[in-house]
């Protein structure tokens, strides 16, 4: 539907764009007693490192090839080789994602064929998962590198069915759940509550939910990510009686559950608004065949009460988005749902969901297209990362922080935006922002010529001025 | 690309008293086991305070798109380095060759968009691996569009921050430094019987903006700062470097080539010191009047001293006696190491172990000489490692970068953040007071108990449990 702009200058200014490499390093942190390697300098770690502790407010582990000036010559594979078993002896994690940056990917790496190295030299490791993704940050954006890494991972960790010996319902009450990156921690555990209240069993796949949703441990220091998806879990996902697929980022994913386990899958774009929970909810009930608990009923019913009371501020609002492609359709979707107007839409890379998002155009590039979009379009709210704040503040309009990075906020990388409830609030939040922003464009006082008004002529002989009767009206 | 000759001049700096002994902090980086930043992270942090420049990353995304208006350095004017700027290469940017058409256009539109008094162009790990010849497009773009183009080499493979500082350092001197005269001094700020002089900072980054704390102390002696390499610096004051009677280092060696070249190019003296602390900043202040040995300056040095100091320690006297004895464990780099040293000292507080992971022979001798031979020093800066210190040496408080911390928090460590991405200012005599400030906060804090104590269903012994 919507028109895809393509990038048409050569400098991007206040770029929007994530590495592939970072979101390949969240998809990784999803699984318990993982840690993502970044093939490459030891800087592009270094940065990611900084770009998640800023927003998670968390330890991350991460670690590095750290790649110099000779293994950038005469090539790195004994890098690969050497963190993995550096990795391996210190921490004995469950997983290690190895990510290749850019630098690596130049080079020519083979990432796959150093792997078989490090396993054949060091078989006391085997217990180890290695899974190796190429993941550089010169195509696609934080989006595509979480899922290609979720398919990596997926595709080495998951056996056929027939070599399993795995069939799908064979836990009758199991469903598979496969997770898109915009969701929060926040978000995660409420589609894991979601799937329970019909008495099923949720296996999330990846879970930062467990990983990073800001807990504190018994433990003081961990190495490795200390929650998460349980990586042994993937060796019977085949047994599942369903596969629940969140995000339409998450497709390719999906593609190979299906084929090598055979579990019937059910694919949503977004779980943002009225249409998309429902479509969900009467999924699961389908599923489990259980009644919809009466508690997501009445959820629901809130959020039509919100609809009702927030449509006055947000019909016709005009609203800029800059988010990843999933999101952007999430928000677009719930938006346009609700009246409003989507004038600005940009992305930081294509993806094929993007042909479904109800709006004329969406452009591939930064903020600053936003704001030139915003601009020309006219815009009464933003909703972007902590970098498209001081975008809004150009604009001179309120901001809805989402996405990555949230830097300038407590708490931010935690709400909830799912659900009904999640909806609820996030119409809310919009409608308060634009209220405010209301009271700014309220009508300026007319001040008649005629007017008995002992106060006009007061503060006229406090400022001396002459020419205000004249012309009558006097903005404050 | 850059030779591996010109990064091992760069890494041998004849300056260094300890150069016959091998280097700390410049060894490989060992896969699997490695923190910290590259090149293009130290050549950055160096110069993108420099406020009016638009600074060009020139790669894929990951080098901009991960770090642009990350850092807590401030500018009183322009906010032009807070944007984002970057060539974002594509796949088919690499393949078919076009980095290097990218990047030219990618100036013009800068300078057409924004009207910079220059452009800074940072070259990272790919456009240097492909080949791009960043200092050719840098030429061409400035005869073309006559706005000075100034190529930062920065390949973060070329080696670590601390390398990349030096980089950064190098291409002022090499490309900036020495290009404009500076400006008469302005009339309305002459003041009978006080001659000014002209003075440089190097290294200095103007974080939080607590060099503010110090600049009014410089107006009021008749220093004038020609330039502050790099905080809250614009593009001409580093042209007029070379004027200048003393350069003082502030961050330790991180750019002790610049100090070092000034002096071989220009004659400019120069020292090293802090403003961490009320010892450091005096001794400061005294080693400016030492060199540029003007007999009323030196006179009117040690009046401004004696009032701060009296001034300062007033203030300071409560918070004295809170602060007293608390034991502390330092782990940061570079000047840092022995220069917040001396600043806690004077507050009476007790360090009782500091990283020297990027510290310079010359910083670990400062260390020594502050603390004492016995002093721990922490070369192994992993999480776990940090916390073991902290509990083996009892230490009330961890201070050290933001990196480390949710290390600290997670271990239930009371943390002050000391690197660049903080946000309150401990530089000169008044940063001493934010320094209290935020020092007290943690250490106070009436959190530590609730986040120790177990829930009271899983204590063993029965017990009452009351309010509070």
């Amino acid at each position: 539907m919507a028109e895809i702009i393509k990038r048409n200058k050569a400098l991007s200014v206040s770029p929007l764009k994530a590495s592939q490499t970072l979101g390949g390093s969240l998809a990784v942190l999803g699984f318990r007693g993982a840690i993502p390697m970044m093939h490459g300098s030891q800087g592009c770690t270094a940065f990611g490192k900084v770009y998640f502790v800023r927003h998670f407010r968390e330890p991350i582990p991460l670690q590095t090839t750290a790649m110099d000036q000779t293994s950038t010559v005469m090539g790195a594979d004994d890098n690969v080789i050497e963190g993995l078993r550096v990795i391996s002896e210190k921490s004995t994690p469950s997983m290690i994602g190895v990510l290749t940056t850019g630098l690596a990917e130049t080079q020519g790496t083979d990432v796959q064929r150093a792997i078989k190295e490090f396993r054949a030299a060091h078989p006391q490791y085997d217990a180890v998962r290695v899974v190796g993704v190429n993941t550089p940050d010169f195509s696609g954006c934080f989006e595509s590198g979480h899922a290609e890494t979720v398919t990596a991972i997926l595709a080495a960790l998951v056996p056929d069915a027939a070599s399993a010996g795995t069939k799908p319902g064979h836990a009758a009450r199991r469903v598979n759940v496969l997770v898109g990156p915009m969701h929060t921690p926040g978000d995660v555990e409420v589609l894991s509550e979601t799937i329970e209240a019909f008495g099923l069993e949720p296996v999330l796949i990846p879970d930062v939910s467990g990983s990073l949703d800001g807990h504190l441990e018994a433990a003081e220091f961990s190495p490795l990510s200390t929650g998460g998806t349980d990586v042994d879990a993937l060796a019977t996902v085949g047994d599942a009686a369903a596969t629940l697929v969140i995000g339409a980022s998450m497709a390719k994913a999906a593609d190979v559950l299906k084929s090598r386990t055979g579990v019937p899958d059910f694919r949503f774009d977004h779980l943002y608004g009225l249409r998309a929970c429902d479509a969900f909810v009467a999924t699961l009930q389908q599923i489990s065949g259980n009644p919809v608990p009466t508690r997501i009923e009445r959820q629901r019913a809130q959020l039509q009460d919100a609809l009702l009371d927030t449509h006055f501020m947000i019909g016709q609002a005009r609203v800029a988005i800059a988010a990843d492609p999933d999101q952007l359709h999430a928000f677009t979707q719930l938006l346009s749902d609700c009246g409003a107007e989507v004038t600005a839409a940009v992305v930081p890379a294509r993806a094929p969901v993007l042909e479904r998002t109800p709006v004329e155009q969406v452009k591939i590039g930064d903020l600053d297209d936003m704001e030139k979009c915003a601009r020309e379009r006219g815009v009464d709210l933003v909703i972007g990362n902590s970098h498209a704040a001081a975008s809004a503040e150009r604009l001179g309009v309120p901001v809805l922080r989402a996405g990555f990075p949230l830097y300038d906020r407590v708490g931010a990388y935690q709400r909830v935006w799912i659900g009904y409830r999640g909806s609820r609030q996030a119409l809310f939040d919009v409608a308060n922002l634009l209220l405010e922003q209301h009271a700014q464009h309220e009508i300026q006082p007319y001040r008649s010529i005629y007017a008995q008004k002992p106060e006009y002529r007061r503060e006229e002989t406090v400022d001396g001025s002459e020419t205000t009767h004249a012309t009558g009206g006097r903005p404050h | 690309m850059m030779k591996s000759k010109q990064i091992a001049e760069l890494l041998n700096e004849p300056a260094c008293s300890h150069n016959a002994k091998s280097k700390s902090g410049c060894s490989k980086p060992k896969p699997g086991a490695t923190a910290g930043g590259c090149a293009f992270d130290g050549a950055q942090i160096a110069l993108l305070p420099i406020a009016d420049v638009a600074h060009i990353v020139h790669g894929p995304i990951a080098c901009a798109g991960s770090s642009w208006d990350n850092r807590g350095t401030r500018s009183s004017g322009p906010l032009l380095y807070r944007i984002g700027m970057t060539t974002d290469l594509t796949e088919q940017d690499i393949i078919m060759g076009r980095a290097e058409k990218r990047l030219f256009h990618a100036i013009k539109q800068a300078i057409d968009d924004y009207a910079p008094p220059a452009v800074f162009v940072y070259n990272t790990c790919v456009p240097a691996l492909i080949g791009d010849d960043v200092e050719a497009v840098c030429r061409e773009a400035e005869g073309r569009w006559g706005v000075p183009v100034v190529p930062v080499d920065a390949a973060g493979f070329y080696g670590t921050k601390n390398l990349g500082n030096r980089i950064a350092g190098d291409a002022m001197v090499k490309y900036v430094v020495g290009t404009r005269e500076p400006d008469p001094l302005p009339a309305d700020a002459a003041r009978p019987g006080i001659t000014v002089h002209d003075v440089n900072l190097v290294g200095e980054y103007n974080i939080a903006g607590e060099f503010w704390h110090v600049l009014p102390l410089f107006d009021e002696l008749g220093l004038r700062i020609l330039c502050t390499l790099s905080g809250d610096a614009r593009f001409r004051e580093v042209q007029s470097m070379h004027r200048a009677e003393v350069n003082m280092m502030v961050c330790s060696k991180a750019m002790i080539n610049v100090a070092r070249k000034l002096q071989e190019k220009f004659g400019t003296p120069w020292f090293e010191g802090s403003f961490y602390g009320i010892t450091d900043t005096s001794k400061a202040l005294r080693d400016f009047a030492r060199i540029i040995d003007d007999p009323d300056l030196t006179a009117r040095t040690e009046a401004l001293i004696a009032r701060e100091e009296a001034r300062i320690h007033a203030e300071l006297e409560p918070w004295r006696a809170r602060l007293r004895g608390k034991r502390v464990l330092l782990y940061t780099g570079g000047v840092k190491s022995w220069s917040v040293v001396s600043a806690l000292q004077d507050l009476g507080m007790e360090v009782v172990a500091t990283g020297t992971n990027k510290s310079t022979e010359e910083d670990k001798a400062r260390i020594r000489e502050l603390m004492g031979e016995k002093t721990k020093m922490i070369t192994d800066g992993s999480p776990k490692a940090l916390i073991n210190t902290v509990r083996e040496y009892r230490a009330d408080i961890l201070i050290a970068g933001g990196r480390n911390m949710y290390t600290a928090l997670k271990a239930r460590i009371p943390f002050l953040d000391i690197n660049q991405e903080r946000e309150f200012g401990y530089a000169g005599y008044q940063g001493m007071l934010e320094l209290v400030r935020q020092l007290a906060r943690t250490i106070e804090s009436p959190i530590w108990r609730q986040v120790r104590e177990p829930a009271p269903w899983h204590v063993d012994a029965p017990r009452a449990v009351v309010g509070g």
